[in-house]
């Protein structure tokens, strides 16, 4: 896998955590927070667990709760990616 | 008129020596007895030290039957369940056994079990269906672990109201405050009473890995485990257990018993917020700081020792400190507290009996236990935790404290029984 | 303190129901749940039928967001609960949060959760585990959920004590009422149907080898052979009576009268067990004697040398044939932390409809059982007051007396 995408990300978060119902998560999330979004600390040391198995790049704990945003997990994930080739 | 309950016999199992006497020694000379994990090869794990205690089961005299069938948290209970039976010198054949009840709290109960039969059973992982050539007659009593509060009461033959009371990490305060509760009804004259853990297995390592609960100071055990310190990043995983004997106040003054202390009030609460996280304001653990302060009589101001659930993690210390703050105002500065989670680390459902053992013997022998390893300050706790060195100081009236996952917030307090002598 | 505790919601899972009408139905017509487990291929274990609920889509019932980090029984819980709370027509955010508390029974916890983890574990390695294998297992997990789902802030606790621990978890939510918390939602559920849970019962020694479903759980029958053992359960709103009035609760399904537990003596004692004297203390608690209870709800294990126990302490205390018994758990299996709190529910619905369900399947009962058990199709008659009996491997008896509330 070269990138993760937002897409990726999408379906991480649901596996890993559901969405809210109140929550459209197919709507253009990038710079949503993930508080906004529902998501707990919990919910973000799974997802970036399944992030480290699935892609590869592991997330330090100091890294993962600076996070706020998909676009600020994406990039950070997608910097690992490329550094790893 | 209501029926007051005693403490008149202890037994601790913890890591550091085995009996309540080396136990209360370990406390008041602030060692501490964590270490390196030895029960398995911890270096797949993030955090790889813990609190084990050096248990013989064949020294401490179960039978070869007993030890076959018990999973070692059973083992500590009914070994402790003994020793308590002994010290408190209760003539248990002169005992009606329909007045006698158990009351026997655990988290994780059977795991250290159910992981080793599990290992047998899939074949290592191998194998989602498990094999039922490799099964074990005791199977089912890992799965169901009632046969626990049964074998503590086959120790003495209870016919009363047994039970086991499984709230996380509060199930020992929780345990031996519903023993309270049935002896005050009438249920029950005498109860057995306390909890036990033995969580140092595999599954339950790795679980408190995954949500970096537990310490990685790996490279020096010893001072691993730092309740209140600003450098603590976790709590030190341990196994302990602890047994009353509680009886009704007026039979054991009658017969002359030793008594440790008068549970006077008990308290707990939810603070229906999230399943392993904490807020800030300690809202629901005042409460039922309060609560356990009104049922004793007890005005906050009467508190002389706090001893704190202290897990070491950076929310709960925090946590405990504002609930402390909003339940005692200033009181709450001029109150030592301590946490012995910094000396024999923390075992899940057993330690709040243990605490209470702790704070028991702190009345008894006036006092105070120190929390170790509490050398950098931390401005949000910035009460008196006792650093380093025990203190000599009477003590008539004690706090115990308790919180864990699902949201449970509870309190006890502890008192020299008012009319026995000084 | 001894005020009135009213049941005033009912919420049920079980293989013959979701939902109190459902399970009733079922029951009346004698229509069962059990079934070959599809859970697993489970050819190669040496007993294969179970209680399976096999209607239950967990998405339909419980938030997103709780569904990753929850086992089936759990799920199972929290559905029932809710479902209690709406029939009790209780607001939560319209209450005091420190004014409802929360007390269940478990007896194998989040097990098939924990199975997998177990093998994330051993066949792929520690950081495969997931984060929620802290919370997901163990047995206070019910409690803690369904407090949270609900905003109950009040006393909350978790016991376990295998079959009779549902019984004793209605008898602490009474007893918490009691010492001031005006509502308590109480009950049990528990499902172990992955393969090491379905091991792990078999090794109980009491799980029925039959192949016929309708013949495999024969309770007080000359050719019982175990039990079958099932998932679910059922939550109950509990509420101090005043409260309730003043609720404006209308709907009240009948009063926790009386309440008592007590242990066996030890395995070797010639000591008798405790299963009479739990049933007497329950009567007594309830200020009735044994002449006022209409029915009993059996214990029920389906083993002979336990129910001739369980029939001879009924028999100690009502006569010879002295009051109508029941278990309609044959049809749902053995529900384990769940099957005390079920069979309060039918005896509720006993005493509303006026008619004891029947004992399936049971057909030939010995006549030195001295037993009135009622069989075939269910039995008009009026009932106001019911005793249901719940026995814990190794030595648990509990026993629950529930009556009808007048208007």
């Amino acid at each position: 896998m070269s990138t993760m995408t937002i897409d990726d990300l999408r379906a991480i978060l649901v596996s890993c955590a559901g969405e809210e119902e109140n929550v459209d998560l197919r709507a253009d999330i990038s710079d949503v927070t993930f508080e906004e979004l529902g998501y707990d600390s919990l919910a973000l040391m799974e997802t970036a667990a399944r992030i480290e198995q699935d892609f590869g790049v592991r997330l330090p704990d100091d890294v993962v709760v600076e996070l706020k945003t998909p676009r600020a997990l994406l990039d950070v994930v997608n910097g690992g990616l490329v550094e790893a080739k | 008129m209501t029926r007051r309950v005693v403490i008149t016999g202890i037994g601790v199992r913890a890591p550091g020596g085995a009996g309540t006497e080396q136990f209360w020694d370990l406390l008041t000379s602030g060692r501490t007895a964590t270490r390196r994990i030895s029960f398995f090869d911890p270096s797949p794990y993030r955090s790889q030290v813990a609190g084990e205690a050096d248990f013989d089961p064949l020294r401490e005299g179960l039978s070869p039957r007993e030890i076959r069938r018990m999973d070692r948290a059973s083992q500590f209970a009914v070994v402790c369940a003994r020793d308590a039976v002994r010290d408190s010198g209760l003539d248990v054949g002169a005992l009606d056994p329909h007045t006698i009840g158990v009351s026997l709290g655990s988290a994780v109960a059977a795991a250290t079990s159910l992981e080793n039969e599990y290992r047998v059973l899939s074949d290592d992982g191998e194998k989602w269906l498990v094999d039922p050539e490799y099964l074990s007659p005791h199977m089912f009593d890992y799965l169901v672990p009632s046969v626990m509060p049964a074998e503590v009461a086959w120790t003495v033959g209870a016919e009363g109201p047994v039970t086991m009371v499984s709230n996380g990490c509060t199930s020992g305060l929780d345990s031996v405050g519903h023993a309270v509760a049935l002896i005050r009804e009438g249920s029950a004259d005498v109860m057995l009473a306390g909890a036990s853990d033995t969580p140092i297995t595999p599954i339950v390592v790795a679980c408190f890995d995954a949500i970096k609960a537990t310490t990685t100071y790996n490279d020096d055990p010893e001072h691993a485990s730092r309740p209140f310190d600003g450098s603590r990043n976790g709590f030190v995983l341990a196994e302990s257990a602890a047994m009353f004997v509680l009886e009704e106040y007026e039979n054991a003054r009658r017969r002359d018993a030793h008594i440790y202390a008068e549970i006077s009030g008990y308290a707990t609460r939810c603070n229906a917020y999230h399943m392993t996280g904490l807020k800030t304001d300690g809202r629901e653990m005042a409460e039922a700081i309060r609560a356990a302060l009104d049922e004793s009589r007890s005005d906050g101001t009467e508190i002389e020792y706090i001893n704190a659930h202290g897990s070491g993690t950076k929310q709960n210390d925090r946590h405990e400190t504002a609930a402390f703050k909003r339940s005692l105002g200033e009181h709450a500065r001029k109150t030592p507290i301590s946490s012995i989670k910094s000396m024999v680390g923390h075992s899940l459902g057993a330690i709040g009996s243990v605490e209470i053992a702790a704070s028991a013997l702190a009345i008894k022998h006036g006092v105070i236990p120190p929390t170790a390893n509490l050398h950098t300050p931390d401005p949000e706790c910035d009460l008196d935790y006792v650093p380093l060195v025990a203190r000599e100081q009477r003590v008539d009236t004690v706090l115990t404290v308790g919180s864990g996952f699902g949201g449970f917030q509870s309190a006890m307090v502890l008192r020299r029984p008012r009319g026995a002598a000084a | 303190m001894t005020e009135s505790v009213y049941v005033t919601g009912l919420g049920v899972a079980a293989s013959t129901g979701l939902g109190v009408e459902k399970y009733w139905d079922a029951t009346l017509e004698g229509r069962g749940g059990i079934s070959q487990l599809t859970r697993f291929d489970a050819s190669a274990y040496p007993a294969r039928l179970a209680g399976q609920i096999l209607d239950f889509e967990a998405r339909e019932h419980i938030p997103s967001r709780l569904l990753p980090q929850t086992d089936v029984s759990t799920r199972l819980a929290l559905a029932a609960a809710d479902w209690a709370l709406t029939d009790a027509k209780v607001d939560p955010t319209a209450l005091t949060d420190y004014d409802m508390g929360v007390v269940t029974s478990n007896a194998s916890g989040g097990f098939e959760f924990t199975h997998r983890e177990f093998k994330k574990l051993w066949s792929q390695g520690s950081q495969y585990v997931s984060v929620y294998e802290s919370f997901a297992w163990f047995y206070a997990v019910n409690t803690g959920q369904i407090s949270i789902r609900h905003g109950m802030r009040g006393p909350s606790s978790a016991l376990v004590a295998e079959q009779a621990g549902g019984l004793d978890a209605v008898g602490h939510a009474r007893r918490t009422i009691r010492r001031g918390t005006p509502l308590v939602v109480t009950g049990g559920v528990d499902s172990a149907f992955d393969p090491w849970g379905w091991l792990a019962h078999l090794s109980s020694g009491h799980v029925s080898d039959a192949t016929d479903p309708h013949r495999a759980y024969l309770p007080f029958d000359a050719e019982a052979r175990g039990y079958v053992p099932g998932e679910g359960g059922a939550m109950l709103v509990l509420e101090q009576a005043e409260a309730a009035r003043a609720r404006g609760t209308h709907h009240v399904y009948g009063e926790i009268a009386g309440y008592a537990s007590t242990f066996d003596p030890p395995p070797g004692s010639s000591r008798p067990p405790g299963l009479r004297r739990a049933a007497k203390l329950a009567i007594a608690d309830a200020g009735l004697r044994a002449t006022d209870i209409d029915v009993v709800f059996a214990d029920a294990v389906g083993i002979p040398e336990l129910d001739r126990a369980e029939a001879d302490a009924i028999a100690a205390i009502f006569g010879p044939r002295g009051v109508p018994v029941t278990a309609p758990k044959t049809l749902t299996g053995r529900l384990f932390s769940g099957g005390g709190p079920l069979d309060l529910v039918a005896a509720l619905l006993s005493i509303r409809d006026g008619v004891i369900p029947a004992t399936a399947g049971t057909a030939d009962v010995p006549d030195d059982y001295q037993l009135d058990l009622v069989r075939g199709a269910p039995r008009g008659a009026p009932v106001s007051t019911a005793l249901v009996l719940g026995r814990g491997r190794w030595g648990f008896n509990s026993a629950v007396v529930v009556t009808a509330v007048p208007g």
